[in-house]
C-alpha cells in the first residue's frame, strides 16, 4: 500500500500556482501535464469553464476532413455515466449554459454557469474527456445535423462559399486550405470509427488547457482540477503537432465568382502572412496595425478616407488581420466600389492605396489615435469574462504563452511607423495573394447565331 | 468513472439557487428633471450608457420610410462644428465607442467610455445628439450605403423571409414594412426630412437612460443635463394602433438556394398580460434556447432535419407575435413545416409534462443572474426594465414570478396562446411538395 500514499503525496506537493505579469491570472500545470489559467473577477458570482484542446480541423488526417467538428458534436452524445443530451440538460437544470467550438487549430468546450457549480463541471467535462460513448443511430442524425449545418452557413451564402474556393487557393499545401465544417462529399462518408479514433489520439490531459475564469479562489481551482481531471492518465502517444507546410509561393492567383444572390460586387485580396510566434510577435504586432492604419475606420483610415470620403468612390472598405494562427494566417483586404464602377477599377485603388502608404508613410496623428484604443481596448476587454477566457485559449492553443498574451499590447504599443512600412513591403507580395472577384452574372445579352 | 451519475444527481439536487448578484440600482434625478437609473462599478475605469427613446421608426412621415435609420446613421456624420472626418478623429482619440440604431419601436445610443477623458467624450456624444450638421454630401454617401444594404437583402434569404411575414402580419402599419426603406424612398429623401425625423426621435420626455460602470449618481445627475439638456420635447403624433391581419397558410418566396428558411408566426401575447410570464415559461419548453426545447429535440436531435429551430414571443410596443424559425434541406422542409404544426397542436391540447416545468424554472430562474455580467449588459438590462414600464425593484422579484407558475397555468397559457390552425409559413427556398396556399389538412392517425 507504500505506492498509493507515495503518489498522494506526489500529488499534494505541486508547485505552487504561479503569478503572472496580470495580477488577476495565475497558471498551474497537473501532474498528468493538463495545463490551466485562472482568471480572477469577482463583480459578480458566475464563472466560465474552459477546456481547450490542442487539436483542430487543420490536424485530420488525409480524406477525413470536418471529423474534428463531427466530434465536437458527438461530444454532446453521452459518456459511460451519462445519456445523450444529458451534459447540456444538467448544465440548463443548474441555469447554466454550454456549447464548443471548433476552428483550425483547436477546440473548445465552455459552460457559464453560477461560480459554486465549478465543480460539477469539471466533473462533467473530466467524464467526457475518455468515457465518450456513442451508439450509431446517435452518429448518423448527427452527421445530418452537420449537413444541415454545412448548408445553412456555406451553401445558402455566395460570400461564404467564395471564402471556401478562396482559401483552397490560398494555401497550396497545408491543410489550413481545406474548410473546417468538412468538403461536402466527404463529411456523408465520415465513419463511427473515423470519430473514436480522433478522439483516443487527441483528447488527453496532456493535450488540453483548463481555462477557470470568474468569482473563484485560484487555490480551490486547483484544488478542484486536481480531484477531477487529476486522476485522467496522459496519452503518452501523443504526437508532436506537425503539419504539411507551405512551398514558396511563386504565382499570384485569381479566381473569380458569379452568383445570382450577389447584390453589392466586391473585390478581396489576402496575402500569406506570418502569424504571431511566442517570443516573437513584432511581425504580427506590426500588420495588426497596418491593418488599423489601411482600413479600420471608415472616416480616418487611409482607404476609408481616400475612397469612401474623399473621392466616393467606394461603398466599403476594410483591411483584415488576425494573427493569432498557429502557422501562416493572411492579411486582406476588401473594396467594394459604388454602383457603376468596375471591379477592375476597384482593384486598381486599392494598389494605389497600398502604394499610397508606402510612399507617403503614416501620419503620426492617425497612429496615436489608433495606440490610445489599443490601450483602451485593454481596459474595456476587462468587462468581459468570456473574451478575456477565450483570448487566452485561442493564444495558448495557437502556440503562444501567457507571458506572450500578457506582453502584446506592451509589443504593439512599441510599432513605429518604419516597423510598420517595413512589415507592408513583406507582406505586399503578388505571388503570395490571391485577388477574388466576387459579383454576379451580366444581365442576358441578345446573341446573334450563324 | 461510474460514481459520477450518483454524484451528479446528487449535486444538482442538493444546490441550491445561484445567488443573485448584489445588483444595486440608484435612481438618479438630474435639475433638470432627467431620471436615469444606476448601477455603480468603480472595478475598471469606464463607463456603459444606454439610452432608450421611445418612438422609433414608427414615427416615419408617410411617404418617408427610412427617414429615422438614415438620419440615426448619420449622427456621427459629422456634428457640432467638427465635420465627419474630424468627429471620428476626435473620438478614436478618445477611444470612446458610439453606436446609433433605429428599431420600430424606438431608437437606441450606446456609449463606453474611458474615465480620464469622460467629460470630452461625452461633449462628443452631445454634439451628435442635439446639433448633427446633416451635411449634403454625408447624407449622399450614407443614403448610398443604405441603398447598397437594402439591395443587399433582396437577395437575403432571412430578410426575403422577415420582410415577407411583416408585410402579410402589417399590411396598414409601419410594422408592415422595413425600417430601412425602400429605394424609392430613400432615394427621395431630404435634408429636412432627416431635421424632422432628429427632431420627431430625439426628444427628452421619451428618454429612458441606464448607465453602470465608474461614475457615482453625484457625478451623474449634472451629466445628464448637459447630455441631454437641450433636446426638444415631443410634438410627434402618436402611432396608430397595430392589427394583426395574417390568417393560417403557406406562403413560398421561390428562391434559388439548396436549404429553404423557414419562418411561422400567429398572433402573440404583450408583455403587460398577466400571462406573460407563463406564457414565456411555456415557450421556454416549447422552443426556448439551448438543446433541450421539444423543437430542438424532436426536428433536430431526433430526426436531424435541421441545425437549429427555436421559437420566441416577440412582444413590441403595439402588437404581439409568436414566432419561430429554422432552416433544413429543400427535400427535408416539408416534413420539418408537418413536425412543427403537430408539436404546435399536441401542446395546444396536452400541455407539457410537469417534470419539464421544473427543468425549465430551474434553467430559467438559474440563468437570470448570468445576465448581469458587464457594464454593457448591466445597462442594457437597466434601459429595457425603464422601457417596459418594470418597477426598480422587478430584478428582485422577477424570479419569484417565473417560479410561481403552475401546471395548470401553462396548460392554460398553451391552450390560449397557441393558435395551430392560425400558423403561418413564409419558407424562403425551393421546397419540395409545399405550395402557397392554406395550410394543407393534417395527415389522419387512422
Amino acid at each position: 500500500m507504500r505506492l498509493p500514499i507515495f503518489a498522494a503525496a506526489l500529488a499534494l506537493a505541486l508547485p505552487a500556482a504561479a503569478q503572472t505579469g496580470d495580477d488577476t491570472v495565475t497558471t498551474f500545470t497537473l501532474p498528468n501535464g493538463m495545463d490551466a489559467i485562472v482568471i480572477e473577477d469577482n463583480r459578480a458570482p458566475v464563472v466560465v469553464h474552459m477546456v481547450w484542446y490542442d487539436v483542430g480541423a487543420a490536424d485530420e488526417p488525409p480524406g477525413k476532413s470536418g471529423i474534428a467538428h463531427y466530434l465536437e458534436h458527438l461530444m454532446f452524445k453521452g459518456t459511460d455515466d451519462l445519456g445523450p443530451g444529458e451534459f447540456s440538460r444538467i448544465v440548463e437544470a443548474q441555469g447554466g449554459s454550454d456549447n464548443a467550438f471548433t476552428s483550425y487549430d483547436y477546440t473548445g468546450y465552455f459552460q457559464r454557469v453560477a461560480s459554486d457549480r465549478l465543480g460539477l463541471m469539471m466533473e462533467m467535462e473530466a467524464d467526457r474527456m475518455r468515457d465518450l460513448r456513442l451508439d450509431s443511430d446517435d452518429f448518423l442524425t448527427e452527421r445530418d445535423v452537420v449537413q444541415e449545418e454545412r448548408a445553412q452557413r456555406t451553401d445558402s451564402n455566395p460570400g461564404a462559399i467564395f471564402a471556401e474556393q478562396r482559401r483552397a487557393i490560398q494555401y497550396l499545401n497545408h491543410p489550413y486550405a481545406i474548410p473546417i465544417i468538412g468538403w461536402p462529399q466527404e463529411i456523408r462518408e465520415l465513419t463511427l470509427q473515423d470519430a473514436i479514433d480522433f478522439y483516443r489520439e487527441h483528447y488527453a490531459p496532456n493535450n488540453a488547457t483548463l481555462i477557470v475564469a470568474g468569482d473563484v479562489d485560484p487555490a480551490e481551482v486547483e484544488r478542484l482540477a486536481l480531484e477531477h481531471y487529476g486522476p485522467i492518465a496522459a496519452n503518452p502517444d501523443l504526437a508532436p503537432r506537425v503539419r504539411p507546410s507551405e512551398p514558396p509561393q511563386l504565382v499570384p492567383r485569381r479566381a473569380t465568382m458569379e452568383d445570382d444572390r450577389v447584390s453589392n460586387p466586391y473585390v478581396i485580396r489576402t496575402y500569406l502572412a506570418p502569424e504571431r510566434d511566442a517570443g516573437a510577435q513584432e511581425e504580427a504586432a506590426a500588420l495588426t496595425i497596418l491593418a488599423q492604419v489601411l482600413g479600420g475606420s471608415s472616416q480616418t483610415s487611409i482607404m476609408g478616407r481616400t475612397l469612401e470620403q474623399e473621392e466616393g468612390t467606394a461603398l466599403y472598405t476594410s483591411a483584415f488581420y488576425s494573427g493569432t494562427s498557429l502557422d501562416d494566417t493572411t492579411f486582406g483586404l476588401v473594396v467594394m466600389p459604388v454602383p457603376g464602377r468596375s471591379l477592375e477599377e476597384a482593384e486598381a485603388d486599392m494598389d494605389r492605396m497600398i502604394a499610397q502608404l508606402l510612399e507617403e508613410g503614416i501620419e503620426d496623428a492617425q497612429l496615436e489615435r489608433i495606440k490610445a484604443q489599443i490601450r483602451a481596448s485593454e481596459i474595456y476587454g476587462r468587462d468581459s469574462l468570456q473574451g478575456r477566457a477565450r483570448n487566452y485559449g485561442v493564444a495558448i492553443t495557437s502556440g503562444l504563452t501567457v507571458e506572450d498574451v500578457q506582453e502584446w499590447p506592451r509589443i504593439l504599443e512599441a510599432v513605429t511607423e518604419e516597423d510598420i512600412l517595413a512589415a507592408a513591403e513583406r507582406v505586399f507580395d503578388m505571388n503570395r495573394s490571391v485577388t477574388g472577384y466576387l459579383t454576379r452574372p451580366e444581365a442576358p445579352t441578345e446573341e446573334v447565331s450563324q | 468513472m461510474t460514481f459520477l451519475r450518483a454524484l451528479t444527481v446528487a449535486a444538482a439536487a442538493i444546490l441550491p439557487l445561484p445567488a443573485l448578484a448584489a445588483v444595486e440600482i440608484q435612481e438618479v434625478t438630474s435639475e433638470g428633471g432627467i431620471t436615469a437609473w444606476l448601477v455603480e462599478e468603480p472595478s475598471i475605469p469606464f463607463v456603459a450608457i444606454e439610452l432608450h427613446f421611445e418612438g422609433g421608426a414608427n414615427l416615419d412621415a408617410p411617404g418617408k420610410r427610412g427617414a429615422t435609420n438614415l438620419m440615426m446613421a448619420l449622427l456621427e456624420e459629422g456634428a457640432g462644428d467638427r465635420d465627419a472626418r474630424a468627429f471620428a478623429e476626435a473620438t478614436e482619440g478618445l477611444a470612446a465607442s458610439f453606436g446609433f440604431e433605429a428599431f420600430n419601436d424606438s431608437v437606441s445610443v450606446s456609449a463606453q467610455v474611458l474615465t480620464e477623458n469622460r467629460a470630452d467624450a461625452l461633449a462628443l456624444l452631445r454634439d451628435a445628439l442635439v446639433s448633427p450638421q446633416f451635411e449634403q454630401d454625408d447624407i449622399d454617401r450614407v443614403r448610398d450605403q443604405v441603398l447598397a444594404g437594402i439591395a443587399q437583402d433582396e437577395t437575403d434569404p432571412q430578410e426575403i423571409a422577415s420582410a415577407t411575414m411583416a408585410r402579410l402580419a402589417f399590411p396598414d402599419h409601419p410594422y408592415g414594412t422595413q425600417l430601412e426603406g425602400t429605394r424609392e424612398t430613400v432615394s427621395a429623401l431630404t435634408r429636412d426630412d432627416l431635421v424632422a425625423a432628429h427632431g420627431a426621435a430625439l426628444t427628452r420626455d421619451r428618454v429612458h437612460v441606464g448607465v453602470t460602470g465608474d461614475i457615482t449618481a453625484e457625478e451623474l445627475g449634472p451629466l445628464l443635463d448637459e447630455l441631454l439638456g437641450a433636446l426638444p420635447e415631443s410634438s410627434a403624433p402618436e402611432v396608430p394602433e397595430a392589427e394583426y391581419a395574417l390568417a393560417g397558410g403557406i406562403t413560398v418566396v421561390d428562391f434559388p438556394t439548396p436549404q429553404s428558411l423557414v419562418l411561422w408566426s400567429h398572433e402573440g401575447i404583450m408583455r403587460d398580460d398577466e400571462d406573460f410570464f407563463p406564457a414565456y415559461v411555456m415557450n421556454h419548453i416549447l422552443g426556448g434556447s439551448g438543446f433541450a426545447s421539444k423543437l430542438m429535440t424532436e426536428v433536430r436531435e431526433e430526426r436531424g432535419l435541421t441545425y437549429g429551430i427555436g421559437s420566441f414571443l416577440v412582444p413590441r410596443d403595439l402588437a404581439a407575435q409568436y414566432m419561430g424559425q429554422f432552416s433544413s434541406s429543400n427535400d427535408k422542409t416539408a416534413e420539418a413545416v408537418q413536425i412543427v404544426r403537430d408539436i404546435w397542436a399536441d401542446v395546444a391540447a396536452n400541455g407539457i409534462a410537469t417534470d419539464k416545468l421544473d427543468a425549465a424554472k430551474t434553467y430559467l430562474t438559474g440563468a437570470y443572474p448570468l445576465r448581469f455580467d458587464g457594464n454593457a449588459n448591466i445597462a442594457g438590462i437597466l434601459v429595457s426594465m425603464q422601457a417596459q414600464h418594470l418597477p426598480i425593484e422587478y430584478i428582485a422579484t422577477r424570479n419569484d414570478n417565473i417560479m410561481a407558475v403552475t401546471p395548470e397555468d401553462i396548460a392554460r397559457v398553451a391552450r390560449r396562446i397557441l393558435q395551430p390552425e392560425n400558423l403561418h409559413f413564409v419558407v424562403v427556398g425551393q421546397p419540395d411538395g409545399l405550395e402557397t396556399g392554406p395550410l394543407p389538412a393534417p395527415a389522419s392517425d387512422g
